[in-house]
């Protein structure tokens, strides 16, 4: 295959802590090298060279937390429209959710999101299967064969395991396969039928609250398991000061705990809910603005170790509804990195800090290959003109469902290339 | 009806809520109201002010002394009022708010009042029609009809709103009529209490611009306006309160707790009341209860409002559009 030079690029590569102008030498599916020096050597014979002046190539996303409607929702989105959007975003590795019709509970279901996968997807996509057979939270799924099919974690999807018992045995038996147990938390009695944080807010616009406590109260639990279990626990998608207070105790008891935030709860608060936008009804609900801010301090001292777009397509039928009777969820492959930037520009998190928890951090979690630019790895990378300023457009929008929550919002940084495994999978 | 070239007009296309109205405009309304009522006291009670305008009541919850205040209000302005009954319609058959909404709009009424169980269902109706809507009671969000006959009722007695003590009792947590309620009577300088059990009271209550008491006797001292709100009979049994015994006797109003209010009080209730819960029935029947003078001047409000939103010098100056 022919080998491509990236000249003259700011290379972000934060799996070796690089931030430096220089190239990247990709040769088939391989990087041969990225640096400062990587063409101390020479350009090599024959090599297609690009000019990359004032543009950064960092490792491409890995996204951890993505819903697909494929199989049994394919209107709202398939793999192969979701990875469109996602090679669009410079995301080159999603992690599947089990949430589909049928549940990613056996491993016919991995084979099949696999073999899809192949045929019609231009970035990788790597299942998670459920930890739990039908996500209904009482008998466990077979972690070995899944993780043999190829489950890269174990994650009950939108649903909490109740059971605290269930939860012990899962991250008991999960330790022998080395494998990740991903858990949104939720109380459903304490949640009850609130659909946005419980607040001032709510109470005006007469909508049920979400206490913080309902995302607390089972995080804690799962906290201590994991301590009691030294299993490998991850809490997917925090979003309150109190949750983020909870992980950062627990990582300094020595449990094997990692956490995730959703770009929107880095982004957004509860203000965005306007009058009954259901486009911003989330699940965990959009906090106040100092849950936010905790979330950004979270994620610049290494409490929150990754950014997800927790990317969750619904059409008009789920969408176009009064805003207690609306799906939760919104899409976000396509702006994650664009919307990540914001704390780059805003100076709120260094830009190393913030690919490292966009790609090599994912990466290193569920032990996927990418997330990196060292030599010998392979070629997942997104060209990125970082101060480029865009207006999202719902015309524009690759994704099959178009509730986005960033309509016509303007960001700053542009995708203009991203490459898998070498292959060129979205030139802007 | 009185002159109405008179009356500036209305600058609103849609009654929401209560958030969206400045003072101005609910004492504008409060006038119009006031006109109202004499009409409705004549023996010849029709008008043609609304003469060949289409009102189409939507409820989606059932309510029969507020839809058929509606029907009246419309009736007596001359318009042809529809009623869509949701339990024999294609809603029962799943049929989104928005298709239901768009297919009445295809039929060009020129205005929709909506009751609906949802939260922001007015809101969401009001983007997808071309007509005026009303909301008739949206979720746990506002009922601004009801807050507006209310506040007929009590500047009708009382000769104005302001800095008046009113005090609302009950389940505030998912009442429309109380939100809409503090709202109004903030809007126009009264003081508002609220008094309920701490589990019938939202969170951030102490930030709605209300003083907020357990106490039926600090709640409705001195207080010249006392307002009970009903409590679902659902919500009685253990999930926010023990018992109707125990609520009766700690925010039932009794005649030994109205005393503590002042003697010529008030007392309201938007209906329909569940006597020897929420409030004693020789309270309701008493010489203070102005329950049934609500009644009317719910009648009197939604003609009001309803002759506002489709008052023609605002559709001739395009504001319609």
């Amino acid at each position: 295959m022919s080998i491509t030079v990236f000249q003259r690029a700011r290379i972000v590569d934060p799996s070796r802590g690089v931030d430096a102008t220089g190239s990247v030498i990709v040769d088939g599916k391989k990087i041969v090298a990225a640096g400062a020096d990587a063409l101390n050597q020479g350009i090599p014979g024959g090599a297609e060279v690009i000019d990359c002046a004032g543009k950064t190539i960092i490792p491409g996303l890995v996204d951890g937390r993505v819903f697909i409607g494929e199989p049994g929702g394919e209107h709202r989105e398939t793999i192969a429209s979701a990875s469109v959007a996602a090679a669009a975003g410079g995301v080159t590795s999603i992690v599947m959710m089990p949430d589909t019709d049928p549940v990613i509970d056996n491993v016919a279901l991995v084979e099949f999101v696999l073999r899809t996968a192949k045929e019609t997807a231009s970035v990788n996509v790597f299942p998670a299967a459920a930890i739990t057979k039908g996500l209904e939270g009482h008998e466990m799924t077979e972690f070995g064969l899944l993780r043999e099919a190829g489950a890269v974690a174990f994650t009950d999807g939108r649903h909490t395991i109740a059971n605290s018992l269930m939860m012990r045995r899962a991250l008991t038996y999960a330790r022998d396969f080395d494998a990740v147990i991903a858990h949104e938390t939720q109380d459903a009695d304490l949640a009850s039928s609130g659909v946005m944080n419980e607040g001032l807010y709510a109470s005006w616009l007469g909508l049920s609250g979400i206490p913080r406590e309902a995302e607390t109260i089972p995080l804690e639990r799962d906290l201590a398991l994991a301590r009691l279990t030294r299993g490998r626990y991850h809490a997917a998608k925090i979003s309150t000061a109190m949750a983020a207070s909870a992980v950062s105790r627990a990582k300094a008891d020595g449990a094997k705990v990692t956490a995730g935030v959703s770009i929107n709860s880095l982004s957004l608060n509860e203000n965005d809910v306007g009058e009954y936008r259901t486009f911003f009804r989330l699940a965990p609900p959009l906090r106040a603005e100092e849950d936010r801010l905790a979330m950004v301090e979270a994620l610049k001292d290494g409490t929150i170790d990754v950014i997800v777009s927790s990317h969750d397509p619904q059409d008009v039928d789920t969408k176009r509804l009064p805003f207690a009777d609306a799906a939760a969820g919104a899409i976000g492959l396509e702006t994650l990195l664009a919307v990540a930037l914001r704390l780059h520009h805003n100076d709120d998190v260094p830009l190393l800090r913030i690919i490292d928890t966009l790609s090599t951090a994912p990466a290193r979690l569920f032990g996927l290959p990418g997330g990196t630019l060292k030599p010998g790895a392979v070629a997942d990378l997104a060209l990125v003109d970082l101060g480029e300023p865009w207006v999202v457009r719902e015309a524009d929008i690759r994704s099959r469902s178009k509730n986005t929550c960033f309509e016509g919002a303007r960001l700053q940084g542009k995708v203009l290339k991203t490459l898998v495994a070498g292959r060129t999978v979205f030139s802007a | 009806m009185t002159d109405l070239s008179s009356l500036p007009p209305y600058p609103h296309r849609h009654l929401l809520g209560i958030r969206d109205l400045s003072p101005f405009d609910i004492e504008l309304l409060l006038d119009r109201a006031d006109a109202a009522v004499s009409i409705s006291r004549q023996s010849e009670k029709k008008t043609s002010t609304l003469r060949g305008r289409t009102q189409i009541n939507l409820f989606y919850e059932a309510s029969t002394r507020t839809q058929s205040s509606f029907e009246l209000a419309g009736k007596r302005l001359g318009a042809d009022v529809m009623n869509m009954s949701v339990a024999s319609s294609s809603v029962k058959k799943g049929e989104t708010l928005i298709d239901t909404a768009m297919t009445l709009n295809a039929m060009r009424p020129d205005i929709l009042i909506i009751r609906h169980q949802s939260a922001g269902a007015a809101a969401l109706l009001a983007q997808k029609v071309g007509c005026s809507v009303v909301n008739a009671g949206d979720g746990a969000h506002e009922h601004p009809t009801q807050a507006l006959l209310d506040a007929l009722t009590i500047r009708r007695a009382k000769g104005s709103i302001a800095r008046l003590t009113v005090a609302i009792c009950g389940d505030i947590l998912h009442s429309r009529v109380a939100r809409s309620n503090i709202l109004l009577l903030n809007a126009l300088g009264a003081r508002v209490r609220v008094v309920a059990p701490s589990t019938l009271l939202p969170s951030g209550i102490d930030q709605m611009g209300v003083e907020v008491t357990q106490s039926m006797a600090d709640g409705l001292k001195d207080a010249d306006v006392v307002m009970m709100l009903r409590l679902q009979r659902e919500r009685m049994a253990g999930a926010f309160v023990p018992s109707v015994r125990e609520y009766f006797r700690y925010y039932g109003l009794d005649a030994e707790k109205l005393k503590a209010a002042k003697p010529d009080a008030l007392v309201m209730h938007p209906g329909p009341m569940n006597r020897g819960v929420e409030i004693a029935s020789e309270i309701a029947d008493g010489p203070q209860s102005v329950i049934q003078e609500q009644v009317e001047m719910g009648v009197a409000v939604r003609m009001a409002v309803m002759e506002a939103l489709l008052d023609p010098r605002r559709n001739r100056d395009g504001q319609n559009a």
